[in-house]
C-alpha cells in the first residue's frame, strides 16, 4: 500500500495544449482556494474595509482586532479545549483499538472470525444518522450527555479503521512475524515489534482521518454535547453564526482559527496522506 | 496486494486473538449494533413528550407514504445527489487526467485542490455563505460582471439548493480526483503509446483506452459519492438550515428536525431506516463488484 510510483506521463502534449492545461489547473486551484484565502484576509480587515465598496482583497491596514474580540465572545477558548480533548482522545483510542482488532483479524484463525469480519463490514455500511437517536437515548440513560466520556466513548473504535488497518496488515510480510515468533515473541510482542513499526504510514493516514473526522464533525457533537460549555468548534460556531450574522470579520477570524489545526496537520503530512487515501480507495 | 491471512496459521484455533478483538467488538456491539436494533424498535413506537413509548406497529412507516414533508426531503436528497455526483466526478476525472499529463507542479495542484476535503465543512460553509452574499459578498459583484446572478444566494428559494450543492462539490472534487489519479497511474503508459502509434488523437485515446480502464475506479467513486451525497448535512445545517421554505431539507435534515427538534423520535427513526436502505443498496452494489478483489477470508 501507499506505494509511491514515479510520475509516468502517458502523453506529453505540445505547448499550446500544455498552456491550456496550466490555465485550467491554475484557474481551478484558485477557485478552490479562494474561499479559504478570502476567509483569512477578511479576518484581518478592519470593519471599515470589510463593508467598503468595491472590495479589495488584501487588507490596507491589517488588524488582529477580530481575533481579540471573537475569542471571548464566541467562547473560543472553551470550544478549542473541547474539540482538542474530543479529537485527540478519540483518535488515539481508535488507533489502539482498531489496530488490535485488525491484527486479530489479519493474523489469526479462530472461531468466529468470519462473524467478526462480517460485523465490521456491516458496521461500515450503517449510516451514522440511523443510530444517532438511540445512541443519544443510551448515553442519556448512562448520564453521559454533555460529558467528554459521552462524546468520546462511541468513537473509540471505528469499523472503517479496523477494515483499513486489516488490509494494510495483510500486506506486511509474514516472514518478519515468523522470525519474531521463532525468537520467542508473544502475540502482543509481534503486534508491538513487528506489526506497528511496519505500519507507520497506515497509522499516519488513519490517524489524520480520525482526527479530521472528529475535529470536523458537526452532527454528533451537536446532538450529544449541546451545552455551551461542552460544544466543539463546528457546533459552537454554527450556533454563533445564528446570533451574529452581520459581523463577519469576527466570524472569519473564528473560522480561520477553527480550521487551522487540521489544515496545518494535513500540510505536514500531505504527500503521504494523499497517497495513503488514494490507495485506500483502490485497496 | 492482500495475501490470504490463513496461509501459514495452524488450523488449531486458540484463545490468543480474542483479547485483541474484545475492546473493539464490545464498543461496536454496545454503541453501534445495539443502537441499530433499538432504532428499529423505536421506529415502531410513538413517544409522548415525557418519553414514554406506545406501540404503533408500522404506523410511522405508513406515515412516510403520505407525508409531504418527507416526500419533499426525498426529492431534495435526490436533487442534491443527482446534481452533485455527476458534476464532482466529471470535474475530478478531468483534473486527474490533466494532472497526469506530465506537467510541472503536479503535487502543488493536487494538494491545493484536495485541501477542502480536510477542512471542516461546517466552518468552510460559513465562509461560503458570506463570500457570495448578495449584499456584502466579495465575489458577488465579480460574478454579476460575468453575467451570473445568484439572486439571494442561501436565502433564495431557487439558489439555496445550488448553493449547498456547490459547497458539497467543492469539498469532494479533490478527493475523487486523487482516487482517479491513483487509477490513472496503474494504467501502463505503453497502452496510450500504442494507441498513439495507431494514430489515435488524445480524445480517442482517452475515450477508448483510458476511460474503459478506469471503469473500476469510476464505479467505486460513483458509489462512495452517492453514499456521501445521500448523507449531506453539515453545509446545509450551517448555510440554510433546510430552508428557505424547506427547499434544502434533505433526509438527514428532516431526521434532525423530527428527531432532535420536534422529539418525534419514532418517526425520525423510520425515516432513518429509509436512508439506511438506500445506503445499503449502494454498498451491496459496491461489494458485489469489488468483493472478489478485496474481501478474502
Amino acid at each position: 500500500m501507499a506505494k509511491v510510483r514515479p510520475v509516468r506521463p502517458r502523453w506529453v502534449p505540445r505547448s499550446p495544449w500544455r498552456m491550456a492545461i496550466y490555465l485550467v489547473l491554475v484557474g481551478f486551484a484558485f477557485i478552490t482556494l479562494f474561499p479559504l484565502i478570502w476567509m483569512i484576509v477578511t479576518s484581518l480587515k478592519p470593519d471599515t474595509e470589510i463593508v467598503q465598496q468595491p472590495h479589495i482583497l488584501f487588507p490596507a491596514s491589517p488588524t488582529l482586532e477580530h481575533y481579540q474580540n471573537v475569542w471571548p465572545r464566541a467562547n473560543l477558548g472553551r470550544l478549542f479545549i473541547n474539540s482538542t480533548v474530543f479529537a485527540t482522545t478519540a483518535t488515539a483510542g481508535a488507533l489502539v483499538f482498531d489496530s488490535l482488532a485488525a491484527y486479530a483479524l489479519a493474523r489469526f484463525e479462530f472461531a468466529g472470525r468470519m462473524f467478526a469480519f462480517v460485523l465490521v463490514v456491516f458496521a461500515i455500511m450503517v449510516p451514522f444518522q440511523v443510530i444517532l437517536i438511540p445512541l443519544y437515548k443510551l448515553l442519556s440513560g448512562l448520564h453521559l450527555i454533555n460529558t467528554y466520556q459521552g462524546l468520546i466513548i462511541p468513537r473509540l473504535t471505528t469499523a472503517f479503521g479496523i477494515f483499513f488497518l486489516r488490509q494494510f496488515f495483510l500486506s506486511i510480510p509474514r516472514d518478519l512475524q515468523d522470525a519474531a515468533r521463532v525468537d520467542g515473541a508473544s502475540a502482543l510482542g509481534v503486534y508491538r515489534h513487528v506489526i506497528v513499526p511496519n505500519a507507520v504510514p497506515a497509522f499516519l493516514t488513519l490517524g489524520l482521518l480520525h482526527f479530521m473526522g472528529n475535529w470536523n464533525d458537526l452532527l454528533w457533537p451537536l446532538v450529544v454535547a449541546p451545552n455551551a460549555k461542552m460544544q466543539t468548534l463546528p457546533a459552537g460556531l454554527a450556533s454563533f453564526v445564528g446570533q451574529h450574522v452581520v459581523e463577519y470579520g469576527l466570524l472569519m477570524a473564528a473560522a480561520t482559527l477553527a480550521m487551522a489545526p487540521v489544515i496545518v496537520l494535513f500540510l505536514l503530512v500531505q504527500r503521504r496522506f494523499i497517497e495513503g487515501i488514494a490507495t485506500t480507495g483502490m485497496r | 496486494m492482500a495475501t490470504s491471512p490463513a496461509r501459514r496459521v495452524p488450523r488449531r484455533s486458540d484463545l490468543t486473538p480474542y483479547p485483541f478483538l474484545v475492546p473493539s467488538l464490545f464498543i461496536l456491539a454496545v454503541f453501534l449494533l445495539f443502537p441499530v436494533a433499538s432504532a428499529l424498535v423505536i421506529s415502531l413506537q410513538e413517544f409522548s413528550a415525557l418519553g414514554a413509548g406506545t406501540w404503533v406497529g408500522f404506523d410511522n412507516y405508513l406515515r412516510l407514504l403520505s407525508d409531504k414533508a418527507f416526500h419533499n426531503a426525498l426529492f431534495n436528497t435526490f436533487y442534491y445527489t443527482g446534481v452533485s455526483v455527476p458534476i464532482s466526478i466529471g470535474l475530478a476525472l478531468m483534473l486527474a487526467v490533466l494532472l497526469n499529463a506530465g506537467i510541472k507542479g503536479r503535487t502543488v495542484f493536487r494538494t491545493a485542490i484536495f485541501l477542502p476535503f480536510v477542512a471542516p465543512l461546517a466552518i468552510a460553509a460559513i465562509a461560503w455563505t458570506f463570500l457570495l452574499d448578495p449584499d456584502i459578498g466579495m465575489a458577488t459583484p465579480w460574478l454579476r460582471a460575468l453575467g451570473i446572478n445568484l439572486g439571494g444566494w442561501v436565502r433564495d428559494s431557487t439558489w439555496a439548493m445550488p448553493a449547498v450543492i456547490i459547497v458539497g462539490i467543492w469539498k469532494n472534487v479533490g478527493f475523487f480526483m486523487v482516487l482517479y489519479l491513483a487509477g490513472l497511474q496503474q494504467i501502463p503508459r505503453e497502452f496510450g503509446e500504442a494507441a498513439a502509434v495507431d494514430g489515435a488523437n488524445p480524445w480517442q485515446r482517452f475515450r477508448h483506452v483510458t476511460w474503459p480502464l478506469l471503469s473500476n475506479v469510476t464505479l467505486f467513486v460513483v458509489v462512495i459519492a452517492m453514499i456521501g451525497a445521500l448523507q449531506a448535512f453539515d453545509q446545509i445545517f450551517v448555510m440554510t438550515h433546510g430552508g428557505p421554505f424547506f427547499k434544502t431539507e434533505t433526509i438527514v435534515m428532516i431526521i434532525y428536525r423530527e428527531g432532535i427538534t420536534n422529539l418525534e423520535i419514532g418517526y425520525a427513526s423510520a425515516i432513518s431506516f429509509v436512508l439506511m436502505l438506500l445506503v445499503f443498496f449502494l454498498s451491496f452494489l459496491q461489494i458485489r463488484f469489488f468483493g472478489r478483489r478485496e474481501i478474502r477470508y
